[in-house]
């Protein structure tokens, strides 16, 4: 006789423990499965966590859960080989409650959420990988773990298994699999360094952070961010490409790494570090025409393995906890009819459709497609832009009438003025 | 900092049953480019002239994927490591 849970969550992840936690307060029978010796220990991002939606899986957790920093600056540079173009935006808002954003490490913070959802009386199995889904005709009936006697029976199971979603992909959901164009291969490095170097290289005061995205040079040009974040006594040195232009120019993501972090701009905001780990992870970042089918007969899929991710506004873990907050609330309403058909699943794509999940998706749908076909943004602009400023900053007795004229020129003799007014119109189309 | 180095870094619990497999070596032979070889964070996919085939180093794999979908001819049996093993992240 095979076990019998109501609901089975594959993955202990944001999606996945945001569902749980959601499900059991509500007094649901839920079992999460997790590959990973504990929730967190296979688990990568950038680092930024989002305050607002995660109070509404646990309010008020920056009180006890275990974050890094909470972000007060966010610094943007456009690199070129020897030079940087640089904007940011500081607030002491952003320094007290409510707050806005943290710095976090996974491995730590998503052990804590797992706590939270066995507090609230979900049962979590780790060291445990889910190799297939059961199926009744076509209806999702439960999983097959890879463990003596592992087959769990099911009412609905949600598939929160991460960018790399062979789950998601097997059950038919995501029918035409996953192109290189989109997914982004990341890597990240944690870089130990004592608090007080942190604070002040970053000018930071105590305990606050500060995230940099990099974008031009840091890249080596190809469709992607490079970012530096500040942990308590680490910093998280990462970039990430679109797969698709990593084999178009054949570059190792471990050889960008290191070429960033030998850029005369980030060199001394490293030095005397001591490298800690070492991670490579998956985004997906197709968007909203990448998004697979998100339910079916007994079935709903969240998180990463649906795509959610904003790459614009390294967006993800929001999308994820507020994808496995509508899984549950989708579930507790089918629960009342005791009917998990699709049909009655529907309400899950809808309540996302109606959030900023899919509507920020959505906005952006154009965005993977247009810049993978358009990589001069990412090559061209930041070095045009980047020349621009060292000709108008340099004082050599030019008049500066005379020194627009020759930005001008240098610009419109690699973009024409047409080109210039296509580029700008389809800017705007795409991300306005 | 060499990659072996960082790699040396993290944490593995290394299970004796590798979960990365070539479905068919001969497709690597005649492959254009071998993106395998250099996409993979870790480089867990070395070819071997002499021999002509890949070496699949999966002890120092980082699980992210990477090689199941950048190879052009779908020719990795990707499977996640046993429940427990594989890289355990302290950092994460």
């Amino acid at each position: 006789m095979a076990l019998r849970f109501e609901v089975v969550i594959v993955g202990a992840g944001p999606a996945g423990l945001a569902a749980a936690i959601t499900l059991a307060r509500a007094g649901v029978e839920v079992i999460i499965f997790e590959r990973g010796e504990h929730p967190g220990s296979k688990n990568v991002m950038g680092g930024v966590l989002y305050r607002h939606p995660t109070e509404t899986i646990v309010p008020r957790f920056y009180q006890e859960a275990p974050l890094e920093r909470p972000v007060v600056e966010q610094r943007l540079w456009l690199l070129t080989d020897e030079a940087a173009l640089t904007l940011g935006y500081k607030s002491m808002t952003f320094a007290g409650e409510p707050y806005n954003a943290f710095t976090v490490l996974r491995a730590r913070f998503d052990r804590w959420l797992a706590e939270q959802a066995v507090a609230a009386g979900a049962l979590l199995i780790n060291e445990t990988v889910v190799e297939d889904l059961l199926w009744e005709k076509d209806r999702v009936v439960g999983v097959r773990a890879g463990r003596a006697e592992g087959d769990v029976r099911a009412e609905v199971v949600i598939l929160a298994e991460g960018a790399n979603s062979l789950l998601t992909q097997k059950a038919g959901l995501k029918k035409d699999g996953i192109n290189t164009n989109q997914l982004a291969v990341a890597v990240k490095e944690i870089i130990a360094l004592p608090r007080e170097k942190i604070e002040d290289r970053f000018n930071l005061e105590e305990g606050q952070g500060c995230t940099i995205e990099l974008l031009g040079d840091a890249t080596k040009g190809m469709m992607g961010t490079a970012f530096i974040y500040t942990n308590k006594d680490s910093l998280s040195v990462g970039v990430g490409v679109l797969l698709s232009s990593l084999v178009r120019r054949r570059l190792n993501p471990n050889d960008l790494l290191e070429h960033l972090k030998s850029h005369p701009m980030v060199r001394r905001l490293l030095t005397g570090g001591e490298s800690k780990e070492y991670q490579g992870h998956l985004i997906p970042e197709g968007g909203y025409r990448a998004i697979p089918k998100l339910y079916g007969n007994g079935v709903l899929v969240a998180g990463d393995a649906a795509m959610l991710v904003n790459g614009i506004h390294r967006e993800g873990s929001n999308l994820a906890m507020t994808s496995g907050l509508l899984a549950a609330k989708t579930i507790l309403a089918a629960r009342e009819k005791g009917d998990y058909s699709a049909a009655n699943l529907a309400p899950y794509r809808e309540m996302l459709a109606e959030s900023f999940v899919l509507q920020d998706l959505q906005k952006y749908q154009r965005a993977p497609f247009f810049f993978d076909q358009n990589p001069h943004f990412f090559t061209l602009y930041p070095q045009l832009l980047s020349r621009a400023a060292r000709e108008f900053l340099t004082v050599d007795n030019v008049p500066k009438g005379e020194k627009q004229k020759r930005i001008w020129r240098e610009i419109t003799a690699e973009r024409s003025r047409i080109q210039l007014a296509g580029d700008l119109y389809h800017f705007w189309r795409v991300m306005g | 900092m060499r990659l072996e180095d960082k790699l040396f870094l993290n944490r593995y619990q290394t299970d004796k049953h590798p979960h990365l497999r070539i479905k068919d070596r001969e497709v690597c032979r005649h492959c254009d480019g071998r993106p395998c070889t250099f996409i993979c964070p870790a480089r867990v996919y070395v070819w071997n002239e002499g021999e002509e085939r890949i070496e699949t180093a999966y002890e120092g794999c980082v699980e992210c994927g990477t090689c199941r979908y950048g190879c052009a001819h779908d020719n990795i049996d990707w499977r996640y490591p046993r429940g427990g093993f594989g890289i355990l992240y302290k950092y994460g």
